[in-house]
């Protein structure tokens, strides 16, 4: 099940390259709406490095669990990493059920965020920890029904076959599965209209609020993990709407890769031109995108006409 | 017998002994009668008398356009009113925080600003600043959220408390003081040289509106009547003032819903008025153009020209960005049924400014108390019934363009003239008011003079001073997360409050 070649580590290579391209895309997209020049393309990594190169503050009221979070929060994201095939390029890891583990995985990346959040003891942190628990709780199913739609074909329940080479899904409930999985991404990975990334006032936040007292490196593997994780989010979607059986493999990935930039400019121009959702409101949104996911799965199975 | 109060207009002096000055029964009876007519507490202050303190108070009665005026010799205690009127709450705890008087009764009896006490009063309070009783709920699953005085953006400092179940806020305490200077009694003694810069800097961004209201006053105190430009360009200032406050705002809620293009309109736009009203003094916040007597100095056609254009270009840019925001529904959504203050509650609360003319009441300074270029060009009144965010912004909307409007016909018909007559001593032993409508409210300057004719009291009311209870109550049975959002569309002040 393991299959390291050239093409298969070519998967997590792109990932851990190009995560950050994402984020400067999507700032760009958000710089040209509102009439301005926008930081640089590559800005992600400069701040990345220099958070690296910074010391660490810690508070007197924490404990090793909110150093650990960070480390095993981005230590579980690589593993997702491994598991996500990159079109027709296979992952380097994949097994019936490696979706699963997947789902799994980024269980612990929420369970270390959120408990190293407590642990600072801050009110805020308290308050964005149980926002964030409260509306995964509602995510969650609906990112497995998507993904038991588009792998239903495969009768696999593996991400080569419902994403990568192995997908047969066909166009409806493909698209259907496509548009909730745009709102799974938008929530899980703390996007507008669902959370704010941009704003600095502690009481709406979701996700930022709750990283708030990480510095330095810990806090450039929270920035580094989380566009891993809008990647790989990202690269779900963009398979969902891009079921295509290529002649050549690298058609495929110069599809895909086009599809990330393209998710990039959705994400920025879904930011620019709505207004962020009341906190009441989020679940209603979740609850469209549930119903999208299990038309997906229904017409997958052949119970849609 | 019974005592009555004196009327007066705004900026027209009376002699401290034609103020009347009744025992503490009569006071509060007055009070009460005066409160009772609808009418609003606009300053409730201490003042040395001798050896004692005289209590004025200042009802403003917005319907005759008239100020009433009684005061009373307080003893070390007085009776509190603000059970029955709780606008005077606030103004009672001053008085105690001040001059060491303490009113039984008083519901919520702490300090205001943790200052100590005016001269060698007594200090009630003698606490450290932050160091109070907060209002707690007691009960399951009850949890209390403590924000500030350090903030994560670059704001003003202040503190809250929020008594929350879950998302939901049973209660706001918001607890002030970290900025006072002691801008009241850095005054008094006035005149002199430094005091108009301090003026100035009461509330950085009501620059205009307190200078104005500060030149005023002691203009009605040297009997000196400034020439009709001077006037004018007074209003140009405040106007401007009160444009680039509304617009940035506009900006900064949109912003706070995450919807960024009118939001960096906004915040273009803002910058293009606070340049031009940097065209008219050299100070983008208005600082240095006026003084005692008129303005510093004068405009030339030229560049009345200039900022003509530049008003008619915000205004087309203005009027744009808000279409954008007022047609989106998402962003209705977010500013439609939040924070809602009731118009009851206003009234009780004695709000004032844009915040009360969101609620239906309609007063403005303006209008009510007409002085110097308001008695010639009129604005026309904003109000809405809604009470809402939605209610503040519209508000904010109609203001700033009924502003660019006045700004643009004044520039056109500037009046002709000097710009400054001599402001000669102050009267003695009299009291002066002087009320303006700042971009938030009613800003109240009064000053009290002494046998020399220098002020022995400077009495200055921030908007602020009223409105923070209105976020408090705005606040209650709202989401937590819809703080951030009513805070930005009350936007009140800080250092106007603290002094």
């Amino acid at each position: 099940m393991a299959t390291l070649s050239l093409s298969t580590a070519l998967s997590p290579t792109l990932a851990l390259a190009c995560a950050p391209l994402l984020t400067g895309i999507i700032a760009k997209t958000k710089a040209f709406f509102a009439g301005r020049k926008g930081p640089p393309l590559l800005q992600a990594y400069s701040d990345i490095l220099k958070l690296l190169r910074k010391g660490a503050v810690y508070s007197t009221t924490t404990s090793w669990v909110f150093r650990a979070g960070p480390v095993v929060s981005l230590g579980a994201l690589l593993a997702c990493c491994l598991l996500m095939p990159f079109g027709a390029l296979g992952a380097v890891l994949s097994f019936s059920g490696d979706i699963l583990l997947f789902v799994y995985l980024l269980a612990v990346v929420r369970f270390f965020t959120v408990i190293a959040a407590l642990d600072t003891g801050s009110p805020f942190e308290g308050m964005g920890a149980s926002r964030e628990v409260f509306f995964s709780a509602l995510v969650e199913p609906v990112f497995l029904v998507c993904l038991l739609a588009l792998s239903g074909p495969a009768q696999s329940f593996c991400f080569q076959d419902a994403i990568g080479k192995g997908a047969q899904i066909s166009l409806v409930p493909a698209l259907l599965a496509g548009f909730a999985l745009v709102v799974v991404m938008l929530a899980e990975n703390a996007r507008l209209p669902v959370d704010d990334p941009a704003t600095h006032l502690e009481l709406t936040m979701i996700h930022e609020v709750m990283v708030l007292d990480h510095g330095g490196p810990d806090f450039a593997f929270i920035t580094y993990g989380a566009s891993l994780k809008l990647w790989l989010f990202g690269l779900i979607a963009v398979r969902a709407f891009l079921p295509l059986h290529a002649a050549s493999v690298w058609i495929d990935v110069l599809c895909t890769s086009a599809g990330m930039v393209v998710i990039g400019i959705v994400i920025g121009t879904i930011e620019s031109v709505t207004a962020r959702l009341r906190l009441l409101r989020v679940p209603q949104l979740l609850a469209g995108a549930a119903a999208l996911a299990l038309l997906a799965l229904l017409a997958q199975q052949g119970a849609l006409p | 017998m019974s005592a009555r109060p004196i009327y007066i207009r705004n900026c027209v002096p009376v002699p401290l002994a034609d103020i009347p000055a009744c025992d503490t029964g009569s006071f509060c009876a007055l009070m009460q009668e005066e409160l009772d007519s609808r009418a609003r507490v606009a300053a409730y202050f201490g003042c040395p008398s001798g050896s004692r303190v005289r209590l004025i108070a200042a009802i403003a009665h917005s319907r005759d356009g008239t100020i009433a005026l009684f005061s009373c010799k307080a003893g070390a205690e007085m009776p509190s009113l603000a059970s029955s009127y709780p606008q005077l709450q606030l103004f009672e705890r001053e008085i105690a925080e001040q001059y060491g008087i303490s009113f039984a009764g008083h519901p919520w009896f702490k300090p205001v600003r943790f200052c100590a006490p005016f001269g060698s009063g007594r200090d009630l309070f003698d606490r450290r600043i932050g160091d109070a009783d907060f209002f707690a709920v007691d009960g399951e699953e009850v949890h209390e959220v403590a924000v500030g005085p350090v903030h994560a953006g670059v704001i003003e400092p202040g503190h809250f408390r929020f008594q929350c179940h879950g998302e939901n806020v049973f209660h706001l305490e918001i607890s002030l003081g970290y900025q006072h200077r002691g801008v009241e009694r850095l005054v008094a003694g006035a005149p002199r040289h430094a005091v108009r810069a301090i003026i100035e800097t009461a509330a950085g961004d009501t620059t205009a509106a307190h200078t104005t209201a500060y030149c005023q006053v002691m203009e009605s105190l040297a009997s000196c009547e400034g020439p009709p430009r001077a006037h004018a360009l007074r209003a140009l200032a405040i106007e401007l003032e009160r444009c680039a406050n509304h617009i940035g705002d506009i900006g900064a809620l949109a912003g706070d819903v995450g919807f960024l293009p009118t939001a960096s309109y906004c915040g273009r736009i803002r910058g293009d008025v606070l340049n031009a009203t940097a065209l008219l003094c050299g100070s983008r916040f208005g600082r240095g153009i006026l003084c005692e007597g008129g303005t510093a100095f004068d405009c030339d056609s030229g560049r009345l020209a200039d900022l003509s254009r530049t008003v008619s270009t915000v205004k087309a840019d203005f009027a744009n960005a808000m279409d954008l925001l007022l047609n989106k529904s998402s962003v209705l959504a977010r500013f439609e049924n939040t924070g809602i203050l009731t118009e009851a509650d206003c009234r009780t609360l004695g709000v004032v400014g844009l915040a009360a003319r969101a609620s239906g009441i309609i007063a403005d300074v303006r209008q009510d108390f007409a002085h110097g270029m308001y008695r010639f060009s009129h604005i026309p009144v904003v109000t809405h019934e809604q009470g809402d965010v939605f209610a503040r912004a519209f508000v904010r909307f109609g203001e700033a363009m009924h502003s660019l409007d006045f700004v643009k016909e004044l520039c056109a018909g500037l009046p002709e003239g000097g710009t400054r007559a001599a402001c000669g001593p102050l009267a003695p032993n009299s009291l002066a008011v002087s009320l303006v409508e700042g971009w938030r409210g009613e800003v109240f300057h009064a000053a009290v003079t002494g046998d020399d004719g220098r002020l022995t009291r400077y009495k200055i009311v921030d908007p602020s001073f009223h409105n923070w209870n209105g976020l408090a109550f705005a606040l209650r049975n709202q989401q937590i997360s819809d703080f951030p959002l009513c805070n930005k569309s009350f936007n009140l002040s800080y250092c106007g409050y603290d002094l």
